[in-house]
């Protein structure tokens, strides 16, 4: 039986102590303050802070002791299964970890001299080509942070593209489908472009002839990702290609979904003239509870005159920034983009090589198809849309709520008190009560067992106690959370010292809990 | 597994995807049989570098070499942390959210503003999210920023804005002082403004006083001020929100991780008001109950605003963000506390003081450039003939120094020019080798 830890851990806030301090930083040398003279005229007077930044008071060991009982109360996949779709939560090789713990990379600094970068630049270049090869792409830029961050340079490119043709003012519209992830007409619409949604044929796949209605002289690309949040291979990709293509559109892929493809399919052979991929998805570097992650973009020889500077060259002997992009779009962040998370996955990519490449890819689908099969088995959950499933499959509990009233959010957080983390539910936003479900190529035959009948026991747990798994999670560090109160106007709380920011109220002891009250009136460190 | 699924070869699992499409070769990657090999590998390469350990450096523009406490690596390295991602069931989740409650709790106590999200990509493209913020609430569509913006930021920030519409603007820094031109600003400052930018210290390390007076020259025209701050700056320095920033934007890499290369940096974005926090992008972690009210908990909040529910109409496309930097800050921020963060300040403001002091006794050069109060950097500007800062840089790598940040391309108008920063890693020693190694280079240079 599975109990997570619970600490009922105070805020820092509330340990802090006058006096206390945790760490000392380094002071200048007595010489040094001699020479630097009277700081009395040091800072403009009305620049200067009045008294002490206000700061939590608290020992390293209490530091430590705090985010250690923290980190307990934080399920992650060192710890378990963790079939969040569309995410592709695998197992983090701790090889990778060791190859950026090094001086080399850590105290290099991204203005230094090309000289003396050498080694990091090569390293640089040889990930561009590794995954331009991976992708069937011609040139990468290693600059994005995430996903979406690639999505919005992919956006950025894609107008670049019709801006050099004259065709800018014209080609407004970008199509995403209806089952695209949330990212993909967020980035369109950031980009300034009207987004077009095409919908779901009754495959779940790309209906062409509402494609074939929507796009046009004004259409300025498709974003894409296949297989699709069905998990879905959209087979008609080529014909798709051809009817973006046959407009003058770009089609764009959001390599969220690549993992099933490694070595297998390439975007490149697909018709994509520009691709993203998921370094912390595909590439296994560590999602560090939300990031950092790296969104590496790839484009057509035709348009890799748009790419962001510098890239990287090499003349034979050495390596070197190129700044030689005639129309780059210029930078989308500061300097080279999330190096540490590119050199994990540098690691990741030669400990596999081509031959483990596909093996993930193909154990990936074999994990996710054994699951489905035992779930289809079972006649509980419904499956809409085709069988034939690639990494991730979305499943319908609609029948069940129905019948019951247990919602999709209520299975998942009774799943949670069997040890496993919850699919993504409700997403996509076109399969009713939905779960969706990816496993990747890392677990074992016996995770894959825990996770179904983790699936299997809510189903039946909702028929027979619902009540059991409409009050779960039982065995989290918290009880089910009360998020209505939480974005509530009238009890926001974003700060650890104030009410709700988006109206002033009183705090009546009538209606907050004593718990509550405890927390939100913690003292202020003293000074 | 085969024989559940109802198939006789893993080939069955791709028979839906056209064999036109399939990749029919192995791909062109090679891999290493072993950890060991892999692992000597990747060293063999990073080995060629030369880091901040191998030379002394006096970089800084954006990115920070300052100490990381052991505690806070170890924190970040704790994989349940490290190897998880959003905090979708908060239930299981609570070491996360709590944590990145405290860290948006904590600069929002540094900043005096209202609310801070847990973080954004880096402080260039908290910028531009900043000014697209601005733009939102104001409806207007001009947004002007100081000629000094390090010309990153600035192509940042023409890529967050140009595609909606919205025009950047640049005023006048000040010639002498290098703060910002205040009568050049209000000639540009309009009713059609939606916010003016401005940092502290600049980007030439100047602390200028007449930053203070932004924001109500912005509220008096319906604008909205943007302040850039330097986080470790702020145990010193007055928070931006107390003389009236409305959007706070700042680059936390110097409070979370060592520099690795400039990147991950660590986005830090704050606002002032209930009308911007609806504008506000990316993840809100807030304080509040269990259902049954027994317990204190933490969820992501107002998730309205984000692009996995509001999808093209909501306030920015970013899912992934640089959550564990933000965990990062916040063991930070305790470990030093008030008076560590407070001293570490004064430990920089002295360095910057003495670097400056011993450089001012180089040969045919203005040190400092500007006229002001400097902290952590500042400009030199060598009266010698053209491409002196270039020859000065290639012969202080030759005795192992990485020199300032040449500013010859971007700045013109600043002549031959460096830009040099003094963090507590740089030791005494190290500054006065450094200047002596100046004077000998300028002396006999043309």
């Amino acid at each position: 039986m599975y109990h997570q830890a619970t600490w009922d851990e105070p805020l820092i806030i509330e340990k802090s102590q006058a006096g206390k301090r945790g760490h000392i930083p380094t002071g200048p040398s007595d010489i040094e303050r001699k020479i630097a003279g009277d700081l009395g005229d040091a800072v403009p007077n009305i620049l200067r802070r009045n008294g002490l930044p206000p700061l939590p008071e608290v020992s390293e060991p209490e530091v430590i002791r705090h985010y250690v009982r923290l980190s307990q109360e934080n399920y992650s996949p060192d710890l378990g299964i963790y079939p969040l779709g569309s995410c592709t939560m695998k197992y983090n090789p701790k090889s990778a970890e060791l190859a950026v713990a090094t001086h080399k990379l850590e105290k290099l600094h991204p203005e230094q001299d090309e000289s003396t970068v050498q080694g990091m630049l090569a390293m640089l270049y040889r990930l561009d080509k590794i995954l331009a090869e991976i992708t069937g792409m011609s040139r990468m830029s290693l600059q994005p942070a995430a996903g979406a961050h690639g999505e919005y340079l992919g956006c950025l490119i894609i107008r670049s593209h019709h801006r050099s043709r004259g065709e800018l003012e014209k080609r407004t519209e970008m199509i995403v489908p209806d089952s695209s992830h949330g990212t993909n007409p967020a980035s369109a619409a950031m980009a300034g472009f009207k987004v077009m949604v095409v919908p779901s044929n009754s495959e779940g796949m790309v209906d062409l002839e509402e494609l074939r209605k929507l796009a046009g002289p004004n259409t300025a690309g498709l974003m894409i990702t296949n297989p699709n949040t069905l998990g879905i291979f959209e087979k008609n990709i080529l014909e798709i290609a051809k009817i973006v293509h046959g407009t003058g559109g770009l089609l764009y892929y959001d390599g969220a979904n690549f993992n099933p493809l490694l070595g297998k399919v390439r975007p490149g052979d697909m018709g994509f003239d520009i691709v993203h991929l998921n370094l912390h998805k595909t590439f296994a570097t560590p999602h560090g509870g939300g990031g950092p992650g790296a969104g590496p973009v790839g484009v057509t020889k035709e348009l890799e005159r748009y790419l962001p500077v510098p890239l990287i060259g090499f003349d034979g002997k050495k390596y070197f920034y190129d700044y030689n992009v005639p129309d780059t779009v210029g930078k989308i962040r500061a300097f080279h983009g999330n190096i540490g998370i590119l050199v994990r996955a540098y690691a990741y990519i030669i400990s596999l090589g081509a031959e483990g490449l596909k093996t993930v890819a193909e154990t990936a689908v074999l994990n996710t198809n054994y699951i489905l099969s035992r779930i289809l088995a079972s006649g509980t959950y419904d499956l809409p849309f085709a069988q034939a499933r690639k990494h991730e499959f979305v499943l319908s509990s609609k029948k069940l709520y129905d019948s019951t009233g247990v919602r999709a959010m209520d299975l998942a957080k009774r799943m949670l008190d069997k040890g496993v983390h919850a699919p993504t539910t409700y997403f996509p936003q076109i399969v009713d009560e939905a779960l969706m479900v990816e496993v990747p190529e890392t677990e074992s035959l016996a995770d894959l067992d825990q996770l179904v009948e983790a699936l299997l026991g809510v189903y039946r747990e909702a028929q027979t106690s619902p009540e059991l798994v409409k009050d779960a999670p039982h065995y989290a560090s918290v009880r089910r959370i009360d998020d209505v109160k939480a974005s509530h106007p009238k009890t926001l709380t974003l700060h650890w010292n104030n009410p709700s920011l988006l109206e002033n109220r009183e705090v009546s002891s009538e209606e907050t809990s004593p718990q509550e009250s405890k927390s939100r009136l913690a003292s202020p460190p003293s000074r | 597994m085969l024989k559940t699924i109802g198939i006789s070869s893993l080939d069955e699992l791709y028979s839906d995807i056209p064999r036109e499409v399939r990749l029919n070769r192995p791909l062109k990657v090679d891999g290493f049989a072993s950890e060991q090999e892999v692992r000597s590998n990747v060293e063999q390469l990073l080995k060629e570098n030369k880091s901040g350990s191998d030379y002394t450096s006096f970089l800084g523009a954006g990115i920070y070499n300052h100490y990381i406490p052991a505690a806070v690596k170890h924190i970040v390295s704790r994989t349940e942390f490290q190897t998880s991602y959003t905090p979708y069931q908060a239930e299981i989740s609570q070491g996360l959210l709590q944590s990145l409650f405290e860290f948006e709790s904590m600069i929002r106590d540094l900043t005096a503003v209202d609310a801070v999200n847990s973080s954004l990509y880096d402080g260039s493209t908290a910028l531009g999210e900043a000014a697209r913020m601005a733009v939102r609430a104001t409806g207007k569509y001009k947004v002007i920023v100081p000629k000094s913006l390090h010309p990153d930021k600035l192509s940042v920030l023409r890529n967050y804005t140009e595609p909606v519409g919205i025009k950047v603007e640049a005023f006048e820094y000040d010639k002498e002082t290098g703060g910002p031109d205040i009568e050049d600003l209000q000639s540009k400052l309009d009713h059609e403004t939606a916010a003016v930018y401005c940092e502290v210290p600049s980007l030439f390390g100047t602390l200028d006083a007449d930053v203070v007076r932004i924001p109500s020259l912005c509220h008096e025209k319906g604008a909205l001020s943007i302040i850039g701050f330097d986080p470790i700056s702020l145990g010193g320095l007055k928070p931006p929100g107390e003389y009236g920033a409305d959007i706070v934007v700042a680059e936390g890499q110097s409070i979370s991780s060592e520099m690795n290369f400039g990147g991950p940096g660590l986005g830090i974005i704050g606002c002032r008001g209930a009308n911007l926090l609806r504008q506000i992008p990316g993840r809100l972690i807030g304080m509040t109950t269990t259902i049954d009210g027994t317990d204190k908990a933490f969820s992501m909040v107002l998730q309205t605003r984000e692009q996995h529910i509001r999808r093209e109409r909501a306030t920015s496309n970013i899912c992934t963000n640089e959550a564990l930097l933000g965990i990062a800050a916040a063991a930070y921020l305790s470990l030093l506390g008030p008076k560590g963060l407070h001293d570490l300040f004064e430990s920089i403001l002295v360095k910057t003081r003495y670097a400056i002091k011993r450089l001012e006794e180089i040969p045919k050069a203005s040190v400092p450039r500007f006229e002001a109060q400097h902290y952590q950097e500042f400009v030199v500007t060598f009266k010698r003939a053209r491409g002196i800062t270039s020859r000065i840089n290639r012969k202080l790598l030759l005795a192992g120094i990485h020199g300032g940040k040449s500013l010859v391309k971007d700045f013109p108008e600043l002549g031959e020019s460096s830009l040099l920063c003094v963090t507590e890693i740089n030791t005494g020693e190290a500054i006065d080798r450094f200047s002596g190694l100046m004077t000998k280079l300028l002396r006999g240079s043309r």
